[in-house]
Order: C-alpha cells, then structure tokens, then sequence
C-alpha cells in the first residue's frame, strides 16, 4: 500500500473515533509492554477508545510513524489530534492533564 | 542491538548542549533505558514537540536500536 493509502485509512480512523490508539496487539491482549500501560491508563479513566493493531498489518506499522512523524508506537490520538507515546500519556495521566485534555474535547469518560 | 548509555548522553547533548541528561539503565541490559532530559530549548515547546528534539538528536536510533527508550522531559525551574 502506498503511503498515500496508508494515510487517508490513517486519516479515516482518527476522524471516524475520538479516541483511537495505534498499538502492537489488541487492547484485550497488548503484544507490547508500552501499549499494555497505555491500554490500562485508558482503561483506568474508563476511556472508551479503539485500539489499532499495527501488527496485523506491516503497511499500517511503518505508515504510522510516518504520518504522525514519531518513532515509536504506541501513539494515542483525540479528537483527530496526536497526543503522544507510552511515556508522555503516562505523565499526563499522572499529573490530570489526560483527563483535562479529554473534557476538553468532550470525550466523556465513564465511570473509572 | 545494544547502545551505551554514555553514547545516548553525548548524542542529546550534541544537539542541546545545556542539556542535564540522567540516564538510567532499567535492567542493567543496556537495552532498557530511561532518560530525563532537562533543558531551556525546550521552553515554550510542547511535550510532543520536546519528545521530537531528543528523536532528532538520536538521529533515527529510537525504535530502532533504541526501542526501549522511555523518555521524560522538561524545562529548568
């Protein structure tokens, strides 16, 4: 698949879901110890989000890093915006700013 | 593929000479690292954007050699 292809079904997925996270693995069973602490932060602030497994698809994998311009995965996006990695959604999540961010774009949380 | 930490530290500060740069090696692997780096370049910037500075210092080595990198920066009080 072209980058072109890759990025529009990119574009698709962020637009169509408030809160979608690309990861390796499924949030049921994260392949990856990074995107298992992202999936429990989520979870944790009773976050409904769609996990992306990256994995299941090598064009997607490498498409991602390109489209969002960041090296690693997983990579947590809101409202269509890219919020950050692993470590960064965990400082926000630790310091409130995660839970701000989501009420800000009026992602209701249900009850953690 | 293995990276010493030291080698990590001079890369970032290469390209933020100001940089305090504490490296800590998670499980003594070489392998799992985590690193705080504090510097004024990184004032008025924000997380994503900081995130993306040490990226660029590392010269295309996170998630490559680098995979297990975590990352924490801030600005110096």
């Amino acid at each position: 698949m072209s980058d072109d292809a890759v990025f529009s079904r990119i574009r698709q997925e962020i637009e169509e879901t408030p809160v979608v996270l690309f990861m390796k693995g499924t949030p049921m069973f994260p392949q990856c110890g990074f995107s298992a602490a992202v999936v429990q932060v989520l979870s944790n602030l009773g976050v409904k989000f769609k996990g992306i497994d990256v994995l299941s698809d090598p064009s997607l994998r490498e498409g991602i890093k390109r489209f969002t311009n960041w090296p690693t995965l997983p990579q947590l996006y809101v409202k269509g915006e890219f919020v950050g990695g692993c470590d960064i959604v965990r400082e926000m999540a630790a310091n409130g700013e995660l839970d701000q961010l989501l009420k800000d774009k009026g992602v209701t949380a249900g009850a953690a | 593929m293995p990276m010493d930490a030291h080698e990590i530290e001079d890369l970032i500060r290469q390209a933020l000479p100001d940089a305090q740069v504490t490296i800590e090696d998670m499980r003594g692997d070489g392998d799992h690292y985590a690193a705080l780096v504090v510097s004024s370049a990184f004032k008025g910037k924000t997380r994503v954007q900081q995130h993306k500075m040490v990226f660029d210092a590392l010269g295309g080595r996170m998630g490559g050699a680098l995979h297990a990198l975590s990352l924490q920066t801030a600005v110096p009080s």
